[in-house]
């Protein structure tokens, strides 16, 4: 097993093809012995990121790309999704949980990403959105 | 897009119980035929009570919980009741976190949701 695995990957705005990027990833943090725990953390937060950046970054349209790159080793995964988009302000998506916004059906992508990732950032811009998730394992 | 149901519709008395049969209800296309099925067993049944029983499902996207979200408000301007049950630990896990548990009636079991929709 490589102490770490890098790959940059270019794929266009499709779920299915988001869909075989992640089950790379997590094929990797599987290798690296990240627990059940960690594994339902990452694929949440990965369809979260990848499908807010096929349909609000790139619009749906296919001929648009994001690229993906990914760090796993035993201690931390590191993954960067940058799509083709204008961006956005993460401070100015409203609170799903607060009373009026309950009812809202959208809003909650981000939200469950920071509750599942030890890191969650953005650029500058808005259209690359960095996640960070330790090894739980190695704090037992 | 994946062939075959995605929700088993039965009967028990009055209430109308939907078990969702993907294990993962993740990916767009995954939610956009089971939301196709859920309305249309909505909008043929006005005043519906509904129970949706997540017994098989593992993991959920915030996209799955909108269409709940949906679902819910059309189920209420039908005066019926949308009930859910057999959620595992971790399903109830983003249901808190996103406070959900306080929009939605859910139960650990069917046998217990379904004496509730009688109370």
């Amino acid at each position: 097993m490589p102490a770490q695995i890098y790959q940059e990957i270019e794929i266009h705005s499709t779920y299915a093809q988001a869909k075989k990027t992640e089950d790379g990833i997590i094929a990797a943090a599987q290798t690296h012995g990240y627990s059940d725990e960690d594994i339902f953390a990452l694929r949440l937060s990965l369809e979260e990121a990848l499908s807010n950046a096929i349909r609000h970054g790139n619009k749906q349209d296919p001929k648009k790309t994001i690229t993906i790159r990914y760090y796993v080793n035993k201690d931390r995964i590191d993954i960067y999704i940058a799509d083709e988009g204008t961006g956005f302000d993460p401070v100015k998506v409203p609170d799903p949980t607060m009373a009026d916004n309950l009812e809202s059906p959208h809003g909650r992508g981000i939200l469950l990403m920071r509750a599942y990732m030890n890191l969650v950032e953005y650029n500058d811009t808005g259209n690359v959105i960095h996640i960070t998730k330790l090894n739980a394992e190695l704090d037992k | 897009m994946e062939p075959g149901p995605k929700i088993e519709v039965n009967h028990e008395g009055t209430v109308t119980v939907v078990e969702l049969l993907d294990e993962e209800i993740l990916e767009e296309n995954t939610i956009n035929i089971i939301a196709d099925s859920l309305f249309a067993v909505v909008t043929d049944n006005p005043g519906i009570k509904l129970l949706l029983n997540f017994t098989r499902v593992r993991h959920l996207s915030s996209s799955a919980l909108g269409t709940l979200i949906r679902l819910n408000k059309q189920v209420e301007e039908s005066n019926g009741m949308l009930k859910i049950c057999h959620l595992r630990k971790s399903l109830l896990e983003i249901f808190k976190i996103t406070k959900l548990n306080r929009l939605f009636d859910i139960y650990e079991d069917k046998a217990t949701a379904l004496s509730s929709f009688n109370n």
